[in-house]
């Protein structure tokens, strides 16, 4: 009898897999027998030195190479389907064929995300018609460094969902997979490590979201939140002192399964900020 | 760098004329033409009615210190009505209106700015001591100019954002600031209306004068009872209209202090939220700039409405090599800005707002002074009476130092310097804000390299402080979220039925 190898499931932070400075792990509900590092509010803090750090990187980019680099994405989830329906059911129930859906929507989610940064200035900026010389533009730009929180099920639409349109944007994310069950969020990172996405542009954290949406909230250098699920007002109230911008993502289980309403510009729309120039028509 | 700086530094020590007091202006008086009522009720539901307190507070001339009027001081029982107003005129006349219609009276309401423009003009500078120059040439014709460019979205939200469903937001409550009160309210109220919501409107304390004669122009143009409601007062008033539950979204205009407060207050509400917030911006000259117009657009940057801007050029940064000869050429045109009557059509910068604003300027300079930068100051005469503060500029001054920090609101300019373009761009996001940069170079490539890093939401290359309804206008970072003006406005009024998500 062959001794299997087991594998702990690290954080994902600057482009390394470290395991939690805290040295902790913990067994998720729905990954019952894994062990996952368990992040704590210092990892969240290099998490985001990582992502501000791979901030000009990323928006610096054309956005015709970010979508490719967010296409080599999707092509590396499509080839790893079967390890990823094994990591979304590893220590639950649920069926292999809705597990298959998930990647497949999965895969769907990545093609329309990454066909977006280079439509974005057409779909959301503007040549403006103002009433004197002047050649008047508005385009759009990163907001910046972003936390989100993924929902607990599914676990791996569900974390792309609260990432993709981050990235799409040109901002760096760090993303808190889901609590329940995080195997397939973190393998997220092993694909994205061999993507050619740059180090820190997204950063995979697991653990307790009580013990960490208090930090990503307070951080001075965290934009913006995503948040999958209902209002927080602990949440706002902290997000208030920094002006971040805050979504709560409140969708019924039904919407969370349909790709369809997922690939949508208003998860893009209140992480970009809308830059005007001015500048005079003259001799 | 060498050849350029060389032959242009010269330029400082060039001889200049000295008129001393043998050119002096005669007085050119603008007649108040416009009948100021001794006492200003609400304005709920169309009417305009006493609040329930009886309470009322004057309003005084900045420039005099004498009261112009009584304004009326709205407590949680107005608010509680003007709530209610707003929601019945939304529900049942405003909301089901047909776009079209909505646009004819929103029109409506743009010409009639126009027409009573010498009116509003006098009042505005009256009641918050800007310049008749500055209050006839831009506040009024631009409020109208609001006005009139949304008044045009009202039939064609659906062509706005193509695939999405729109309908309006609801109930608004708007907040405004003193520095452009008939202009702010302009901002807030049109793309408000055009969108199909209905609005309770807080003017600021010191300044409610402009938009309780707008009050007049909405009944002039018969614009449903309740679509606007008008509700006068301090900051309890404002506070009390954030708070009420029977409102669909707040927007605000003010400081960053303020707007952290709203946005903690409205934490979990569901309410939805803009922000316009304080700002810090850059003003950046490069040596083979066109120096002598960067000097009249660092002086409109920081000296336009005394400096109380929230997108005020208050921090230039100055390329090293041309440092000491622009400080000379700005020295000199300071010298020679007017200030004084704002009613007197040659004024250039009129009296501080308030008392309170006065202090907290004097409080930021003598600051500026301990913490070792060069005070350079008209010497200009200064009326009498009334609040006034002559055109300020620090020379010497570090990013660490707090007038390079924190937003004054008057006028006082910090000046920096810098050697490489890199330099510039770190120094300029330097900063909480991100509301507005300026950028003056001769350099096409540069300016557009530069413009993208500017992590602000509005950049002015080669000018300055140039608004217009089309052009979207907010900010980055603690200067606020959202935008006014331009399709993007829109966004702020409008909700989207495939929008899955909750602002927090």
């Amino acid at each position: 009898m062959t001794i299997e190898v087991r594998k702990t499931y690290k954080l994902f932070i600057g482009g390394k897999f470290p395991r939690s400075e805290s040295g902790r792990t913990f067994q998720p509900k729905a990954a019952e027998g894994f062990n996952v590092s368990m992040a704590s509010r210092k990892d969240l803090r290099e998490a985001v030195v990582a992502a501000r750090a791979a901030l000009p990187k990323w928006s610096g980019m054309t956005a015709y190479n970010r979508g490719q680099i967010l296409y080599r994405l999707a092509e590396m989830v499509a080839t790893r389907t079967s390890s990823l329906v094994d990591e979304i059911r590893a220590g639950n129930r649920r069926s292999e064929s809705a597990a298959r859906k998930e990647v497949a929507s999965a895969v769907e989610l990545i093609t329309f995300y990454a066909g977006l940064p280079d439509k974005l200035q057409q779909l959301l900026g503007a040549q403006n018609e103002v009433a004197g010389p002047f050649f008047n533009f508005s385009t759009v730009e990163p907001s910046g460094v972003l936390g989100a929180v993924a929902p607990d099920e599914p676990s791996l639409l569900g974390a792309l969902a609260m990432s993709l349109p981050i990235l799409a944007g040109g901002n760096t994310v760090v993303l808190l997979v889901s609590e329940s069950s995080p195997l397939s969020g973190l393998a997220l990172g092993e694909l994205l490590a061999v993507s050619d996405v740059p180090g820190g542009v997204i950063n995979l954290l697991a653990g307790e979201k009580s013990e960490l949406l208090p930090q990503f909230a307070s951080h001075r250098d965290v934009n913006g939140l995503l948040i999958a699920g209902a209002p927080d007002v602990s949440v706002s109230e902290a997000a208030a002192d920094s002006v971040k911008r805050v979504r709560f993502a409140d969708l019924p289980p039904r919407d969370w399964n349909n790709v369809k309403k997922l690939c949508n510009l208003h998860l893009v729309q209140p992480f970009v900020e809308v830059k005007t120039l001015w500048h005079p028509v003259s001799q | 760098m060498g050849k350029t700086s060389k032959t242009r530094t010269d330029d400082a020590s060039t001889p200049q004329l000295k008129f001393g007091e043998r050119w002096v202006y005669d007085a050119a008086p603008q007649s108040p033409e416009v009948k100021i009522r001794d006492k200003y009720d609400l304005f709920l539901d169309g009417e305009f009615t006493a609040p329930r307190s009886r309470k009322h507070f004057d309003t005084v001339n900045p420039a005099t210190t004498e009261p112009l009027a009584k304004i009326a001081q709205a407590g949680d029982a107005d608010v509680d009505a003007a709530v209610a107003a707003a929601r019945h005129a939304q529900e049942n006349v405003w909301g089901p209106m047909s776009g079209g219609d909505r646009a004819r009276y929103v029109f409506r309401i743009a010409r009639l700015i126009q027409e009573r423009s010498r009116e509003l003009a006098c009042l505005e500078t009256m009641d918050g001591g800007k310049p008749i120059r500055e209050s006839r040439d831009v506040d009024v014709p631009l409020a109208a100019q609001w006005f009139f460019y949304h008044a045009g979205w009202a039939d064609k939200l659906h062509l706005a954002f193509p695939g999405s469903k729109v309908e309006p937001k609801g109930v608004i409550g708007q907040i405004i600031p003193w520095n452009f009160p008939l202009l702010m309210a302009a901002w807030k109220l049109a793309p408000a209306l055009a969108c199909g919501n209905t609005v309770v409107l807080k003017p600021a304390e010191t300044t409610s004068l402009t938009a309780l004669h707008l009050a007049q122009i909405l009944q002039q143009a018969d614009l449903p009872p309740g679509v606007v409601n008008i509700v006068t007062g301090d900051g309890r008033t404002g506070a009390a209209l954030v708070r009420h539950p029977g409102i669909d979204k707040v927007a605000f205009t003010g400081s960053t202090t303020v707007g952290k407060e709203i946005q903690r207050t409205l934490a979990g509400s569901g309410k939805d939220l803009t922000l316009e917030l304080g700002g810090k911006a850059a003003h950046i000259v490069f040596e083979d700039a066109a120096l002598d117009q960067a000097v009249e657009g660092v002086v409109c940057g920081i000296f336009f409405n005394q400096g109380h801007v929230c997108c005020a050029g208050s921090r230039l940064l100055v390329q090293e090599s041309v440092h000491d000869m622009f400080v000379e050429k700005l020295r000199r045109r300071m010298e020679r800005i007017r200030v004084g009557d704002p009613m007197d059509k040659n004024t250039d910068m009129g009296a501080i707002n308030s008392k309170e604003q006065l202090a907290r300027i004097e409080e930021m300079v003598a600051v500026g002074e301990s913490e070792g930068a060069t005070l350079h100051q008209s010497s200009c005469s200064l009326p009498d009476r009334g609040y006034w503060f002559r055109p300020t500029m620090f020379t010497g001054v570090s990013l660490s130092h707090r007038i390079a920090r924190e937003e004054i609101f008057g006028p006082v300019l910090g000046v920096l310097t810098f050697r490489t373009p890199e330099e510039a761009v770190e120094k300029a996001n330097n900063t909480g804000y991100g509301l507005s940069a300026g950028i003056w170079t001769d350099k096409g490539s540069r300016i557009l390299w530069m413009a993208e890093r500017m992590r602000a939401g509005v950049v002015w290359n080669n000018t300055f402080n140039r608004f217009d309804a089309a052009s979207p206008f907010g900010g980055y970072k603690e200067s606020g979220f959202g935008r006014e003006g331009g399709k993007q406005g829109l966004l702020a009024y409008m909700k989207c039925h495939d929008d899955p998500l909750t602002q927090g």
